[in-house]
């Protein structure tokens, strides 16, 4: 498995986030996210401007195999959204952490957000392969 | 492929694998007050002698009338070829094939009707069908709202001439999900949708849903009414007649755009009256609202070696995969109708639909003329029919459909209880099967039971 991103943020349900400078956060799904789903065939985005709170649907993800839906790991207001992934959702699987991000959200509060740092993630997939 | 059911030890010992006592535990998580312990008004079972001769009994019942009736169901002359081979072993099956690796024939069959039914709207994707007419407009209209996320709205306009049954089915059916149905006036001039009405609608609706020909015979003005509904953030879900199709204007070349949606009743083509059942709806839509279509979809792909071959496919979708956030209800489709119908539509063709088509647009039109020679029947709307017309009477119609049932003559479809406003109004439809002789016995009757009416009265 590759190293995880140092700069990024995880959660539980295999999401990262990238704090940016303008205050902004961009989400994906992690490496291990996209290799459990297999080839990513659609990817169904939120509409710009959508208010969403921390644990909502904020995308879904489908593969051949199964369609997975992605919750917002912290509340707030969507900024913009990965519209190339419409036509290739494909860059998920091969550039999870950079071209294969999937929205960009002003949150509301990021200190509530229930996320954790690349070692925690990185004990948590270890946990999972045992 | 066999069905074999598990034994009371397979049973036992799945039940021990997940750690639950008894199948009914399974179950818990319904409700208790939505769960039903008996059904009411069924009887006790019937031995098959006992049934068989029930059975019998029954069917003697519905004698060999001549049928003017249409109203959503279609008497049309079906090749002996058909279910000859529809309940040939290989297809005779009413169940949706999910191992590509056992039932390459019958996915081929499926996809072979699902190219027919997108020829014949003009649209995209066909999925594998629905259960009827009725239940494919819920869906329709559903999806709508699933695909028109930016209305915001669960409001969907129904043309007045939308088949009345579609309408109280689609409420019951969505009704619950929060969608709710509003009739647009009828033009009783012409039998068609008022475009006056429509111009001063200024709440949004989610989608239009227009019938065509409508539940009258009437020819809507498509290209409007779909523009309409595209110019004011809706869209356009059509209810079509499959066999109209051959000669009207496809769904998909309606106004500047087309129609989103098209659905309907497959019964026409190719599937017995039975009495009401069973029999099955289509679906099309654009490729840009595929994934929010219910239902199955069969697509052609390769094997291993590079052969083509046949799956389903856009699973992800479905209830099996997706539960709770499944497109639909729907995991299967009408197999047996869907395979009557595909080889209904290849031994005709196009041009054999046509002039089915056109044979039953002509034998409705000659209708109209001998029954409008008649003292007391007029003729209610002006302007194009496909192969209904509404008929006006001097007095109420159910005691004079009753008269001609008396003949063996089942005259039609009373419209007085649905659309009181129109009158003493009759549906009446007359396909290709009806011949000259056919449409004269009906004049003929006709005029005497309101002749004879006509004499009690003045005398």
């Amino acid at each position: 498995m590759s190293e995880l991103p140092g700069e990024l943020l995880y959660t539980e349900e295999h999401e990262w986030l990238r704090q940016e400078e303008d205050g902004s956060v961009t989400i994906g799904i992690t490496d291990h996210a996209q290799a459990a789903l297999g080839d990513l065939v659609y990817v169904e985005l939120p509409e710009v401007g959508a208010e969403l709170d921390a644990g909502d649907e904020m995308a879904v993800v489908e593969s051949v195999k199964a369609a997975s839906d992605v919750y917002a790991p912290v509340g707030g207001t969507v900024l913009e959204v990965n519209s190339d992934l419409a036509d290739d959702p494909e860059k998920i699987n091969s550039d999870p952490y950079g071209d294969g991000w999937i929205v960009r959200m002003q949150p509301n509060d990021l200190d509530e957000s229930n996320t954790m740092d690349p070692d925690a993630y990185q004990e948590l997939l270890d946990s999972l392969e045992d | 492929m066999p069905f074999i059911p598990h034994t009371d030890d397979d049973v036992k010992a799945m039940l021990e694998t997940i750690g639950v006592d008894s199948i009914e535990q399974l179950f818990d998580e319904i409700p208790k007050e939505l769960r039903i312990d008996e059904l009411k008004g069924v009887p006790e079972a019937l031995s098959e002698m006992e049934i068989t001769r029930l059975m019998r009994a029954r069917s003697r019942q519905d004698g060999v009338p001549l049928c003017f009736i249409g109203a959503g169901a279609y008497e049309h002359h079906i090749p002996t070829a058909v279910w000859d081979i529809a309940t040939r072993g290989e297809f005779y099956s009413a169940y949706t094939p999910y191992q590509a690796e056992a039932s390459q024939g019958t996915l081929q069959v499926i996809y072979e009707y699902q190219s027919m039914i997108t020829a014949l709207t003009g649209l995209d994707t066909s999925n594998a069908s629905l259960y009827d007419g009725a239940s494919a407009l819920a869906e329709a209209s559903l999806m709508a709202v699933r695909s028109n996320r930016t209305a915001k709205s669960s409001r969907i306009l129904l043309a007045a001439g939308v088949n009345p049954t579609y309408e109280k089915v689609a409420a019951a059916i969505s009704g619950s999900q929060g969608l709710h149905f509003e009739r647009l006036p009828l033009d009783k001039k012409s039998g068609t949708t008022n475009l006056a009405a429509l111009q001063g609608d200024r709440q949004q609706a989610v989608a239009l849903v227009v019938q065509q020909p409508s539940f009258f015979g009437t020819l809507e003005p498509m290209d409007k009414l779909t523009d309409w509904a595209h110019a004011n953030g809706a869209l356009l879900i059509a209810v079509v007649n499959p066999t109209s199709l051959a000669i009207l204007k496809a769904p998909g070349a309606w106004g500047k755009n087309g129609a989103d949606i098209a659905c309907g009743e497959g019964q026409p083509l190719g599937v017995p009256l039975s009495s009401g059942g069973p029999y099955f709806g289509f679906m099309a839509c654009k490729q840009v609202l595929v994934r929010q279509m219910p239902g199955r979809i069969v697509g052609r792909t390769s094997d291993v070696d590079g052969k083509p071959g046949f799956t389903l496919t856009l699973q992800a979708r479905e209830q099996h995969i997706r539960r709770t956030k499944a497109t639909s209800n729907i995991c299967t489709n009408q197999g047996l109708m869907v395979t009557g119908a595909t080889i209904y539509m290849s031994l005709l063709g196009h041009q054999g639909i046509a002039r089915v088509a056109r044979s039953s647009q002509a034998a409705t039109a000659r209708l109209a003329g001998l029954l409008s020679q008649i003292d007391g029947v007029s003729l209610l709307f002006d302007g194009a029919h496909f192969h209904e017309i509404v008929i006006g009477l001097d007095r109420p119609v159910a005691p004079v459909l009753d008269a001609l049932a008396a003949q063996g003559i089942l005259g039609g479809f009373d419209l007085s209880t649905h659309y009181p406003e129109l009158g003493n109004a009759l549906l009446v439809c007359a396909t290709e099967t009806k011949t000259d002789a056919d449409l004269e016995a009906y004049q003929a009757a006709l005029g005497n039971i309101l002749a004879k009416g006509k004499t009690r009265c003045s005398g």
